[in-house]
């Protein structure tokens, strides 16, 4: 095994990229992801890839447009309110079936809010995001290793499926440095790309990239297809990690930087001797709904512990089917619940079903 | 020891995240679990930079850091902030060159070290941080020669390895230090 080193979490999905085989890296500078651009602007020069500084984050996500159609793999990140800039071009992506990375390391909204940690993005990313009807793959880390794990994953699942996906991260995952492998990452090689739009060589009919359907009928059918794809995805791509869970009264949902605090909490609490476990989604969409509904089963309450103002609480109760009462844990505008504070909750949500 | 959680807190431009780093390789070096996050608001410019420094036995949890069992403050508004932070039982490391009142509590280890004073006695430019990681090390009891040269080569580039010698110099003057 390689050695480890130590790597802020933007850094680690950058040389990630780089060793699942993504040359071409398109962005625009916004904190706190500015270290994937300059390490892209640092590496790509010397290993004869692309490293563009795009006049905007319009630009940007249409420069990928572009690669992708060429069936190379190619990647952006930003953070919130560039991700928001981008939407018009993720909603084209998908509607024009293209494989793609969007990185997005959130930071406080709506607006321009802030530039600290935040997870107010959830549903921007995981309905979409831009118009239309479409889904992205959205993956989210909770460490370092993660950010490197699901940046490779993201481009295998994009090409797989032919869609977009984002890794969903923060600004405490963006600038935090932990232990990271880069070399020991495994890479599956990118699959044939029939469709892509290389030159036809006189060999063959032209391909056409395109999200333009004029005929009602037959778009109608174009989104009835990309759906088949997405129960697919729904039934064989979802990832989560269950912490505590088998015997828990209570169960804690979170997500990435969330999900790290209300591990410390959950460790506190079984010192209490309060029942309580964590379900914490890697994927976001396709949502991991099987393990809450399983977990359910035996517990009495949820907990759903966010750095917004609750919104992936709405899938928990979705996927419980609203057996027992869903509490909202939270943060907003970059602020970070302490471990403490979701002990509290812990502890008041006990107090309540005792 | 099962986790220690540090902060390390100053102006920026005093090399707090590069102290914390060297914390950082150090643990990962003699295989312990790290991790490291440094502020990053509008407050380094100008005002206090800090990050959060966790060596642990364990797997991390939290990265954040918000009652450290270290607490480094290598100027007066990070002492100010960050006092009533430190866990009952904590060990406080202040440069009291640059800060000039007493910790007011009693319930934690303070160390007042004139690492400022002392970088520049010994011509060690802005090496007041590693004087004080020194300190650190020896009063943690995780002074050792090896595991301090190791890590000195990780965070800093083959480029700049004439800087290995003076930053190890800085940390053996802190660990001397009484």
């Amino acid at each position: 095994m390689a050695d480890k080193i130590l790597m802020k979490g933007n850094e680690a999905i950058a040389a990630a990229a780089i060793k699942a085989g993504c040359m071409h890296y398109f962005g625009y500078p916004i904190t706190p992801q500015t270290e994937i651009a300059a390490y892209m602007a640092k590496v790509m020069p010397k290993i004869g890839g692309t490293f563009l500084q795009a006049e905007s984050e319009i630009a940007a996500i249409n420069m990928v447009y572009g690669v992708a159609s060429a069936g190379k793999r190619v990647m952006t990140s930003s953070s919130s309110p560039g991700v928001s800039l981008k939407g018009e071009g993720i909603s084209y992506l998908a509607g024009s079936d293209l494989p793609a990375l969007v990185v997005n390391v959130q930071r406080g909204g709506p607006g321009l809010g802030g530039i600290q940690p935040s997870q107010s993005d959830y549903f921007q990313s995981t309905r979409g995001g831009g118009h239309g009807d479409y889904h992205m793959i959205v993956l989210a880390p909770a460490s370092v290793q993660e950010m490197a794990e699901l940046t490779v994953k993201g481009f295998e699942l994009a090409d797989k499926y032919r869609v977009t996906s984002m890794v969903l991260a923060d600004g405490t995952m963006g600038q935090m440095m932990e232990p990271v492998s880069i070399e020991d990452l495994e890479v599956k090689p990118a699959p044939e790309k029939p469709w892509a739009t290389t030159g036809t060589q006189m060999a063959r009919e032209h391909n056409i990239v395109n999200s333009l359907s004029l005929v009602p009928e037959e778009l109608e059918q174009l989104n009835f297809e990309r759906y088949d794809r997405y129960k697919v995805i729904e039934e064989n791509e979802t990832l989560y990690e269950e912490y505590k869970v088998d015997d828990a009264d209570i169960v804690i949902a979170a997500f990435g930087i969330a999900a790290r605090v209300s591990k410390n909490a959950v460790d506190e609490a079984r010192k209490l001797g309060i029942k309580v476990g964590l379900i914490r989604p890697i994927t976001l969409w396709p949502f991991p709904k099987a393990p809450f509904k399983k977990a359910a089963e035996h517990a009495k309450a949820f907990i759903s512990v966010e750095l917004n103002m609750g919104q992936m609480i709405e899938d928990v109760q979705l996927a419980i089917e609203s057996k027992c009462p869903v509490t909202l844990c939270n943060r907003a505008g970059g602020m970070i619940p302490d471990p403490e504070q979701v002990l509290n909750s812990i502890k008041e949500v006990n107090g309540g079903i005792a | 020891m099962s986790a220690k959680n540090m902060l390390f807190s100053g102006f920026g431009g005093q090399g707090i995240l590069f102290a914390g780093k060297f914390i950082a390789y150090k643990g990962l070096i003699e295989d312990k679990q790290v991790s490291w996050l440094p502020s990053y608001g509008p407050e380094m410019r100008g005002g206090t930079a800090s990050c959060s420094v966790i060596v642990s036995d364990t797997p991390v949890g939290s990265p954040i850091v918000s009652n450290p069992d270290i607490l480094v403050a290598m100027n007066l508004p990070s002492l100010d902030r960050f006092e009533d932070k430190v866990v009952s039982g904590g060990m406080i490391f202040a440069d009291s060159t640059l800060i000039e009142r007493k910790v007011e509590r009693d319930d934690v280890k303070v160390f007042y070290i004139p690492a400022t004073k002392m970088a520049s006695d010994e011509k060690l430019g802005n090496l007041a941080n590693m004087i004080i990681v020194g300190k650190l090390l020896k009063e943690t009891g995780d002074y050792t020669e090896e595991g301090i040269r190791a890590a000195l080569d990780k965070v800093i580039p083959a480029k700049r390895a004439n800087m290995k010698d003076v930053n190890f110099k800085a940390i053996q003057m802190g660990a001397e230090f009484e």
